[in-house]
């Protein structure tokens, strides 16, 4: 009771303070909110803005513009399918080639390195992600293509592999091909990553269980630790060709930027994200942009869609282990 | 009785084919190790091409002088103060809405709305840096001309969910008992937030910054459309297009003129140097921290 009648004079300020301490609780909160939400309003307006953008030249063309095979100023042609041929089939090449290497890798990392050896491999594959794609597109495009022409290209056409049409024809330093080899250095850290992450988390006793009853590692490999991180690799996967499709630096450098749909993989060609930094120079009205834009709209349809995808499964993967 | 009299080695050897399952394994083996090396051998091959090709490029010059005029000799010195100053501002309106988002995810939000917040985070990492670009373009470009705080916005977009996501994840860690021991003393939650939580997670949040830092250092795609188009002369004028590392390699790579093109391998060796410094500095950060976050 004593204590009551100590605080008593004190009681004003003691509100105060706790009124005040509660302010700083709601104001603290207010604008951690406030940040929450514009980060999701963030993303909702550029998906909108990037809409509105285009919407002159969605009009204009109409959606045809998406499957039309031209690009011509002079004649005030455009159509996309150039570029989403450039882009996909980039992109393709290059998860063709990234996957089977970046879950080698991962098992290489979690399996087969000791210690001591996987902790300085996986800095250096995390650091191949670190290279700035203008720098590796600059060493694709001054290196790499070169080399490329001269001893990779014409060593598939002289495998069984170059009587296929995609690759026939002159080797070239720049073309579809460097690009993917390029996309596919870097995907690779992000995809190898991932699975990595995966691999560890497999549970020990379901390999060692694998091993026990006298299968070989890759045995255990293949059909424990496959099927246990089935849907992250593959989101692992998905999550790698959503860069490889945003990828526009890196490819512009390497792809010869050639406003057609080549024959051979060995040609040059463009892809939607290069098309789009070549013009940086021209763009300064809307209507000069116009067709520019347009392009910009797909090419971010097909990433947010391929990334919603990857994210789905995410979640979906997560809910099912919390399930266990 | 006749079972037991077969030797059981026999069998596998036999009917699993032990030999050809033994080559496999094998082959796996060798693939891994190969796949590994080919990773490797890729990062010591660019690095290796960059300092031959940078280092000739590299003199006092090139530090301190502009970009060259037709075949003047010049260095890179107006893109070096234009990249630090847009990063820089990028760093200053991305970092604390980061941490705050990420500071709402653990700290009030429920799990579901967290979980929601954290898929809307990856998709906007998702968002190609040249999509986000041409967004910039059309809400602050388009009737304004391009600036550097323009260019520093669209690196903040970039920069935003990857700070927010690594903050968050460290967040997460940092023990719920120092949270209930500040409770448990009457201080308030923003208080605890404040002067608890975030100073036993900042070696987290370092790393994700410094990593976001090297990653939208070396973008050159949302400059683009931003901050591309500058005089050759070192400015500090924010309020009109500058010069930078990223959009001076791509410009010069794509040049015939090798003077420029040697121009563009120095700029990239600076550039990769600085990317290399930040990541060997956020591993330091994150091994030291999370010692002690797991010690306690």
């Amino acid at each position: 009771m004593t204590s009551t009648a100590y605080e008593n004079p004190a009681a004003p300020e003691s509100d105060l303070r706790r009124r005040g301490i509660r302010l700083g609780d709601l104001l603290f909160r207010g604008i951690a909110v406030a940040a929450a939400l514009a980060a999701t309003v963030l993303l909702g307006w550029i998906a909108f803005k990037v809409f509105d953008l285009a919407w002159p030249a969605i009009q204009d063309f109409g959606l045809s513009f998406v499957w039309t095979d031209a690009w011509d100023p002079v004649t005030n042609e455009f159509g996309a399918l150039i570029f989403i041929y450039g882009t996909v089939v980039t992109s393709m090449i290059a998860l063709l080639i990234a996957t089977p290497l970046s879950i080698a890798i991962a098992l290489f990392l979690t399996e087969i390195a000791p210690r001591k050896l996987a902790a300085p491999i996986a800095t250096m594959v995390e650091l191949l992600a670190a290279i700035p794609s203008v720098v590796l597109g600059l060493w694709g495009i001054i290196v790499f293509g070169p080399w490329v022409r001269d001893h990779l290209e014409p060593w598939i056409q002289d495998t069984p592999l170059g009587w296929l049409p995609q690759f026939s024809g002159e080797p070239s330093a720049s073309g579809i091909f460097t690009a993917a080899l390029v996309l596919t250095i870097m995907i690779i850290p992000i995809t190898s990553a991932i699975c990595r992450e995966l691999f560890i988390r497999v549970p020990k006793d379901l390999t060692d269980g694998a091993l026990a009853l006298g299968s070989t590692r890759w045995e255990s490999i293949r059909g424990v630790m496959f099927a246990y991180a089935a849907p992250g690799i593959v989101a692992a996967v998905l999550l790698g060709l959503g860069r490889a499709f945003g990828e526009a630096i890196a490819v512009n450098q390497t792809i010869g930027n050639r406003n057609a749909i080549p024959s051979s993989w060995f040609e040059p060609g463009d892809s939607l994200g290069s098309k789009i930094a070549s013009e940086y120079v021209g763009a300064t009205s809307l209507e000069q942009a116009s067709s520019i834009l347009y392009l910009a709209a797909i090419l971010m349809v097909i990433s947010l869609a391929t990334n919603l995808v990857a994210q789905f499964i995410v979640v979906r993967f997560e809910r099912a282990r919390r399930a266990v | 009785m006749s079972e037991l009299t077969v030797d059981p080695y026999d069998i596998t050897v036999k009917s699993n084919g032990l030999r050809r399952r033994r080559i496999v394994e094998r082959v796996f083996g060798v693939l891994a190790i190969g796949s590994a090396v080919i990773a490797c051998g890729i990062l010591v091959l660019v690095l290796g091409t960059l300092v031959v090709k940078g280092f000739s490029s590299l003199n006092l010059y090139f530090f301190t002088k502009a970009r060259p005029l037709f075949g003047e000799k010049g260095g890179v010195a107006d893109a070096l103060v234009g990249s630090a100053l847009i990063v820089g501002m990028a760093m200053l309106m991305a970092i604390p809405v980061a941490v705050l988002v990420a500071i709402y995810m653990s700290e009030y939000a429920g799990p579901r709305v967290a979980r929601s917040l954290k898929v809307i985070l990856d998709v906007l990492n998702g968002v190609p840096a040249i999509v986000v670009g041409i967004f910039v373009f059309g809400i602050l470009v388009v009737g304004h001309g391009q600036s550097a705080v323009y260019g520093a916005f669209a690196l903040a977009i970039l920069m935003l969910p990857m700070v927010a996501r690594a903050t968050q994840e460290i967040l997460e860690v940092v023990p719920r008992s120092l949270r209930d021991a500040s409770f448990a003393l009457g201080v308030s939650k923003w208080r605890t937030t404040w002067n608890i939580v975030l100073p036993a997670a900042i070696g987290g949040i370092l790393t994700g910054v410094v990593i976001a830092v090297a990653r939208v250092a070396g973008e050159t795609a949302p400059l683009l459309f931003t901050t591309s188009i500058a005089a050759n002369e070192i400015s500090t004028n924010v309020s009109h297009a500058l010069p930078t590392l990223p959009v001076t390699i791509f410009v010069f790579s794509e040049s015939p003129d090798p003077g420029e093109q040697s121009a563009a391998w120095a700029a990239a060796l600076v550039l990769i140097a600085f990317v290399l410094v930040m990541n060997i500095l956020a591993k330091l950060f994150a091994g030291r921290k999370r010692r002690q976050l797991e010690g306690s």
